[in-house]
């Protein structure tokens, strides 16, 4: 069977660190940055799993600030 | 599979609208404004209205939305927005006109303007954003806020007996003729935005066919307002507002 995999970039000097898309992730892929913080001052949040994404968009959906791209490849 | 791979080998499924602009949003993180900014953007952007849209912003956190989403806009006066839009939309058919009002700006200081616009059947579509409280100006009651919700100006609960009853604003505009549209959406799972995106397209949709006036009411957070993370805002909003505010169609003609 065919498996999708995906990938998400941070926009990292926009993020504000809100923690919604960490929420809304399904399979735990993302988190906020625990030390690192962006030019503002804010915890970015970063692929901590990036293996389990499958790049279904709910982080990128619920993003306030639209930080977030998805990439989506079909592996055979 | 690398991520490097996958973003370079692979397709571009989600990203942030273009019509959305790089500068940093003024707003709290996690503010629900943010999310119905994008939506609108991309609605704008997939009904190919970019140079027809023209939006009117409020006094509130959204005044600065122009500087936000690429297309033209009118900043009114407070309250005064669906009076504005009436004014643009009459004078200019061919033009998407939408106003963005917040519940300070269309559920107090605006009541007798978004009422008698809605009643007059403008064909604007208001996109409402119900938070509960006034955000911008400290977290103070709002004529929306829950009774028993502790703001600024209610630090013991909102009272019946010192304070009235919250107003309902979705009830009140969908037994008005002159609407064709009215519904209450959230933003706070990938589910309710996109339920909440396909609301906004049909009210610009309803504008442009002339149907009369659309009203789309997002209930919202303010987790600075409520003094919460954006994340238990979230929480907070699902378990107490959706009992005042539930979600759904009032009217769909």
């Amino acid at each position: 069977m065919a498996k999708i995999k995906g990938a998400v970039v941070v926009d990292v000097e926009r993020c504000k660190g809100c923690n919604l898309c960490v929420v809304a992730c399904p399979l735990d892929v993302l988190e906020l940055q625990p030390r690192e913080v962006n030019n503002r001052g804010y915890h970015f949040a970063y692929m901590k799993n990036h293996e389990k994404c499958i790049g279904c968009q709910s982080c990128a959906l619920v993003c306030p600030d639209g930080c977030i791209s998805v990439y989506r490849i079909q592996e055979n | 599979m690398k991520p490097e791979d996958i973003i370079s080998k692979g397709e571009c499924v989600y990203k942030k609208p273009s019509l959305l602009t790089d500068a940093n949003m003024h707003y709290c993180p996690g503010c629900s404004h943010g999310v119905v900014h994008k939506l609108i953007a991309e609605v704008i952007e997939e009904m190919g209205m970019e140079d027809k849209a023209v939006g009117v912003s409020p006094v509130g956190c959204a005044v600065f939305a122009y500087n936000y989403i690429d297309v033209d806009w009118v900043q009114a006066a407070h309250g005064r927005a669906p009076s504005v839009a009436t004014a643009l939309k009459r004078l200019n058919p061919e033009n998407l006109v939408f106003t963005y009002q917040g519940d300070g700006d269309l559920a107090a200081i605006g009541t007798c303007e978004t009422i008698h616009a809605a009643n007059r059947g403008e064909n604007i579509a208001i996109i409402f954003i119900n938070n509960a409280i006034y955000g911008m100006t400290g977290g103070q009651m709002a004529p929306t806020t829950l009774l028993g919700m502790k703001t600024a100006t209610t630090p013991y609960g909102r009272r019946v007996d010192l304070n009235g009853h919250p107003l309902v604003m979705a009830p009140l505009m969908a037994q008005l003729d002159g609407t064709c549209y009215v519904t209450r959406q959230s933003v706070h799972t990938p589910g309710a935005v996109r339920k909440a995106k396909a609301a906004i397209r049909k009210a610009f949709e309803n504008s442009m066919a002339g149907k009369g006036t659309s009203m789309v009411e997002i209930v919202s957070t303010c987790n600075s307002g409520w003094k919460l993370t954006p994340a238990q805002a979230n929480e907070w909003m699902v378990e107490h507002m959706f009992k005042k505010y539930p979600l759904g169609d009032l009217k769909n003609e």
